[in-house]
């Protein structure tokens, strides 16, 4: 193979006007593999699939997609590489004014000649895939929030792409569904030989079916490993996170000025 | 402190003048990549039948009603010098000529301006353009152009609608009711409306007044901020300045146009 890692990013960092999300994040993802992207909350995750995707350029360092560098694309050729990646957005996404089916169907009407037989078929086994054939002629606006994040699955396969990005897939999901949801993203990766990137906070979910994970904290990766090294971890910041504990080096609160001086308490007892 | 509300007054200025350019580079931006919106016309039908069709009914019913007091003003007014006989004049060139494009193109910002505004809001908000855009499918062509097309097409027909419409109730107006002579009203109206002078200009327009509209409602919504607030404010906006703007250029246009005649 001549490129075996389908996703290079090399010392990205991001900004979101004044305060740097992003500070230098070094992340590949091989063919074939099932890549977690694990953090607390508000640490980046959501940016740094937004960098992959080329929706936003970073402001230092290089990110590589099947080959093709993200910051030497013109439009066009960002969208011919997109053709190639899926993308499962944290909230769905799904157009509301198209039902289920059209919704899948989507992509497959944009940019293929099929006949609308075929589509139909390739549609319903999309949602068949994600549980939800019944659901086809649906809006919207009639599923839950977990049926709309399977058919924005559902959609994010459509076109048979290399490399599937997953927003928290798990999130609002019943034990069941997740199981069911986490082996088949395993599957696809292993059928189709695609390349998957999980965001997720999901540790003993994504653990099942990850191949290699990596930890971001405050914007950098603070650890990395195969799910194995990432179980045996000593390091007090995986430990935490595996065992959900709420002391420790993982910072549960947005950064602020200590507690006790925006509560004021030092000029009451003054 | 003076010192201030200039500095403030600047910068809004500035900030205007930006929101401005944008706009314009969003204008072209639909322009170029409105193939999409032709190649697949059913596209832009359906949008068509969304802003459009649900227009008619408010533009029919205001168009009944503006022409049926054009019959009773105008009837008034003309009765004084003894030609009454002119109301088919009268009402007929105040709608084709102005109120027709005018009023109807105000009835179209508030009931499909504002929705479009609202409805491509909502998609920004609910990341739906990001989807799209990560789908390889350019918003621009396939979300924006079509409505915008779909308005360009749609205002002079509705405006069209309008001006019938209140014709036919200046008619039943002056001749049903108050008894104006019936081969009078159409044939003085027929002879004095010329295609034109008339009927031509007040298509351009309409064509011009959905083009300002369309691109305003269109504009707002994309740049709407994706929360509640920002997307009520952005549709307030489109319903305020298309209103102003349609106005305006309604003054612009008819010093234009009409300039050379007595
Ligand atoms: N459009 C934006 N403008 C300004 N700041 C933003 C914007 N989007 C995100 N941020 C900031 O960037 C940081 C990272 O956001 P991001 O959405 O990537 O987090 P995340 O890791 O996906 O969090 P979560 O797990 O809660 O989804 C957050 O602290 C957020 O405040
Ligand atoms: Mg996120």
């Amino acid at each position: 193979m001549q490129h075996d890692n389908l996703v290079e990013i090399e010392d990205v960092a991001f900004d979101y006007g004044a305060r740097p999300v992003l500070k230098g994040i070094n992340l590949t993802a091989k063919r074939g593999q099932v890549i977690a992207i694990m953090g607390s909350s508000g640490c980046g995750k959501t940016t740094l699939l937004r960098l992959i995707g080329g929706q936003i350029t970073p402001s230092q360092g290089t990110g590589r997609v099947a080959g093709e560098s993200l910051g030497e694309l013109d439009q066009a050729g960002l969208y011919r590489l997109r053709r190639k990646m899926g993308m499962l957005f944290q909230f769905g996404a799904l157009f509301t004014d198209m039902s289920v089916f059209d919704n899948v169907a989507f992509q497959l009407r944009e940019h293929s000649d099929l006949p609308e037989d075929a589509i139909r078929d390739m549609v319903l086994m999309k949602l068949h895939a994600v549980g939800l054939r019944g659901a086809a002629c649906l809006m919207p606006a009639e599923l839950s929030g977990g049926m709309a994040r399977r058919v924005a699955l559902a959609r994010a396969i459509a076109l048979d792409p290399q490399l599937v990005m997953y927003d928290e897939p798990f999130a609002g999901l019943d034990p069941i569904s997740l199981g069911v949801t986490g082996n088949l993203i395993r599957r696809l990766t292993d059928t189709l030989g695609l390349t998957s990137i999980l965001v997720t906070h999901d540790v003993q979910e994504s653990l099942k079916i990850v191949d290699y994970v990596y930890f971001v904290s405050e914007g950098v990766i603070v650890a990395e490993g195969t799910a194995d090294d990432i179980r045996a971890s000593g390091l007090p910041y995986v430990h935490q996170f595996v065992h959900g504990e709420a002391e420790g080096p993982v910072t549960f609160h947005y950064p602020a000025a200590p507690y006790v001086t925006d509560l004021r308490l030092g000029e009451q007892s003054a | 402190m003076l010192k201030q509300a200039i500095a403030h007054l600047g910068n809004r200025t500035l900030q205007g003048v930006g929101r401005i350019g944008f706009a314009v580079r969003f204008f072209v931006a639909i322009l170029l990549h409105s193939g999409t919106a032709f190649r697949r016309f059913g596209l832009t039908i359906r949008e068509m039948y969304f802003s459009g069709v649900q227009s008619l009914i408010i533009i029919l019913v205001s168009g009944l009603f503006v022409g049926m007091v054009l019959g009773l003003q105008g009837y008034e007014t003309l009765q004084t010098y003894g030609s009454e006989e002119a109301l088919g004049i009268l009402v007929a060139m105040s709608l084709v000529r102005e109120l027709g494009p005018v009023v109807a193109a105000l009835l179209f910002a508030s009931r499909a301006g504002s929705a479009i505004t609202a409805e491509i809001g909502l998609m920004k908000a609910t990341e739906q353009l990001s989807a799209m855009e990560m789908m390889a499918v350019d918003p621009i062509a396939r979300v924006v152009a079509p409505r915008f097309w779909a308005g360009v097409i749609s205002m002079p027909l509705l405006a069209a609608l309008f001006s019938a419409m209140g014709i036919f109730g200046g008619y039943l107006v002056g001749v049903q009711l108050i008894g104006v002579d019936e081969g009078a009203f159409w044939s003085q109206m027929q002879s004095a409306v010329d295609f034109e002078q008339d009927i031509l200009n007040g298509v351009i327009k309409s064509v011009v007044f959905g083009i300002a509209i369309t691109t305003i409602a269109l504009f707002e919504g994309y740049d709407a901020p994706p929360t509640a607030e920002g997307v009520s404010g952005a549709t307030t906006r489109t319903v305020v300045t298309s209103s102003l703007a349609v106005l305006a250029l309604d003054f612009v246009l008819t010093a234009f146009m009409f300039r050379g005649l007595s």
